[in-house]
């Protein structure tokens, strides 16, 4: 039987109907991702998993009995699942007090502080018991969220784009956490994300959403493996460019997207089109190199962005690109800000969406 | 006196208006802008109005005649208390108003029952709360309208600071007035820095 599981489930705000009629079940132990872009719906199906709003139409069950009950079985259940919001918000107070809420509440008093101590030590902010919480940094007070809701050994952990803001370096002590409590304790984990990599390296399930729909669901190879073109679109959502087609040859395409910029790609179509090219795709050179790729453009770096093993350039051409480099190639061609650099790309690798 | 009259009016204001203020902010009706707008307007409900009404209502021909309570603290106190509920009320819906949505959501989510939830609210709000029971301190120990009215200045009786000064200044003993409205200003100083040193502390926990 799963631990929890979704029966038409449906939400609407006034007009907006937020979820429609969502089935799905989750088993014990699953981490099962959630992807989908900003207002697909995520965030609504999971405070609905919390119980923390009401379905409009729908049920969900928790092991087989329907949560549709006054508040104080709600509760019951509520106090058996951990949440973590995108946003955190700290109780203006110590790191310990805030840690040691959830099970104060419970009346559990018992051990509290080496309960406490020892959760702290899971998300790695040991000896931060005594400081304030609201002076913490972004990825601190998420961690700090994150202890909040594994104090109190829940059942199923609720994860809303966790590290959505985050810094590299405390996305990943949190996807480690989260790794970590899905296989040894085998707490099971409901992740939302529109970071597909994320929940490709975490998840062993997926489910897409789409405007308030369930599109796909299944395991991660499968919902990753042939991924739908909504899918590619949404998740590098960097590079989208459209213009004006214009057929050269049979198959190739110029198109003159802005900026004085024009680029070589294989279509069929003509006219107004729109396209997107993956960051990993572009190859980056310092100087003009001879190669098979159709597509060359000359511009200056104006941001760069540390993605830990991996760089993330955004480069004006007149237009403006996003590439990802390895942080080795990026050291060795010594590139900085304002460094003058080459795009490389392949007719092919552009997307026509 | 002046110090106990408006400290137990006080005591009295926040006793009443703080679960007043925390309900209207913390519940949904039907009519909630308008009640708040109606507080809103009591805060600044002037002492010489407050002073007639009670007045009225405690004189020997008004519905608590029989008790005898007119020209005495206890009149002073009623008079004021009436004037710190609106206030301490006001500055409490505000302050429980700026408390995030989310901690709201965060105290439901991890599992806090609903009076659970209100207390942690209104421990968001502590240093709100503490800021509306310093100005309804303020307002009630200067005030001169009510107290005059329902108290009747009489020495060594219901005789306070403010009403002290009154009469001080109408018989031309300016420096007497001056030094009482010193001790005056002092004593709000003393209350006021306590007050604050309290709120500092709320502040760094």
């Amino acid at each position: 039987m799963p631990i929890v599981e979704a029966r038409k489930l449906t939400k609407q705000y006034h007009e907006k109907i937020a979820l429609k009629s969502i089935n799905m079940g989750i088993d014990r132990g699953d981490f099962l991702a959630v992807v989908g872009p900003s207002g697909s719906g995520k965030t609504t199906f999971l405070r609905l998993l919390d119980l923390l709003d009401e379905p409009t139409k729908g049920q969900i069950l928790y092991d087989g009995v329907d949560t549709a009950q006054p508040e104080k079985e709600r509760l019951t259940i509520r106090r058996h699942i951990g949440i973590v919001f995108q946003q955190s918000v700290m109780f203006n107070t110590s790191v310990y007090d805030n840690v040691a809420y959830p099970l104060r509440i419970r009346g559990a008093n018992r051990d509290l502080t080496q309960k406490v101590d020892e959760t702290l030590a899971l998300v790695r902010l040991e000896g931060f018991e005594e400081r304030r919480a609201t002076a913490l940094s972004g990825g601190e007070m998420q961690r700090v969220s994150l202890a909040q809701a594994l104090i109190f050994d829940p059942e199923l952990l609720l994860l809303d784009e966790p590290t959505a803001n985050l810094d590299p370096k405390n996305s990943v002590i949190i996807e480690q956490i989260v790794s970590k409590v899905n296989r040894e304790h085998k707490v099971t984990v409901v992740m939302a994300t529109h970071n597909m990599l994320q929940a490709q390296n975490l998840a062993s399930k997926a489910a897409v959403l789409r405007e308030g729909e369930l599109t796909e669901i299944g395991s991660v190879e499968e919902v990753f493996r042939k991924p739908s073109d909504f899918l590619t679109d949404f998740a590098k959502l960097q590079n989208v460019y459209s213009g004006q087609a214009r057929v050269i040859e049979p198959g190739l395409a110029l198109i003159d997207i802005g900026g004085k910029v024009t680029i070589e790609v294989t279509t069929q179509k003509e006219g107004n089109v729109t396209m997107f090219i993956r960051p990993e795709e572009i190859i980056v050179s310092t100087s003009p190199i001879r190669s098979s790729a159709r597509n060359m453009l000359k511009g200056k770096v104006i941001e760069v962005v540390d993605l830990n093993r991996q760089v993330q350039i955004k480069v004006d051409t007149g237009k403006e690109f996003t590439a990802v480099i390895t942080r080795r190639s990026f050291e060795e061609m010594k590139l900085n800000l304002g460094s003058q650099v080459y795009l490389n790309f392949k007719a092919s690798s552009v997307h026509v969406i | 006196m002046t110090l106990r009259v408006s400290g137990i009016a006080i005591a009295i204001g926040a006793f009443l208006g703080i679960p007043t203020g925390a309900t209207i902010a913390l519940r949904d009706f039907a009519g909630k802008r308008l009640l708040i707008s109606i507080v809103n307007t009591l805060m600044g409900l002037p002492p010489v109005v407050v002073g007639l009404l009670v007045y009225l209502t405690l004189s020997t021909s008004g519905p608590f005649g029989p008790l005898q309570l007119l020209y005495t603290p206890t009149a002073m106190i009623i008079a004021q208390s009436i004037m710190a509920v609106p206030i301490v009320a006001g500055v409490t819906i505000s302050s429980i108003g700026a408390v995030d949505k989310i901690i709201h959501d965060k105290a439901v989510s991890l599992g806090a029952t609903r009076s659970q939830v209100t207390m942690t609210i209104l421990k968001e709000a502590r240093l709100g709360l503490l800021m509306a029971i310093i100005v309804a301190f303020g307002a009630a120990i200067s005030e001169v309208g009510a107290v005059m009215i329902v108290g009747g200045n009489i020495r060594w009786a219901t005789r306070v600071l403010t009403t002290a000064i009154v009469l001080e200044t109408e018989l031309g003993e300016f420096s007497v007035a001056m030094a009482l409205g010193i001790i005056l200003l002092l004593m709000s100083f003393l209350v006021n820095w306590v007050l604050t040193q309290m709120q500092w502390k709320g502040m760094r926990r």
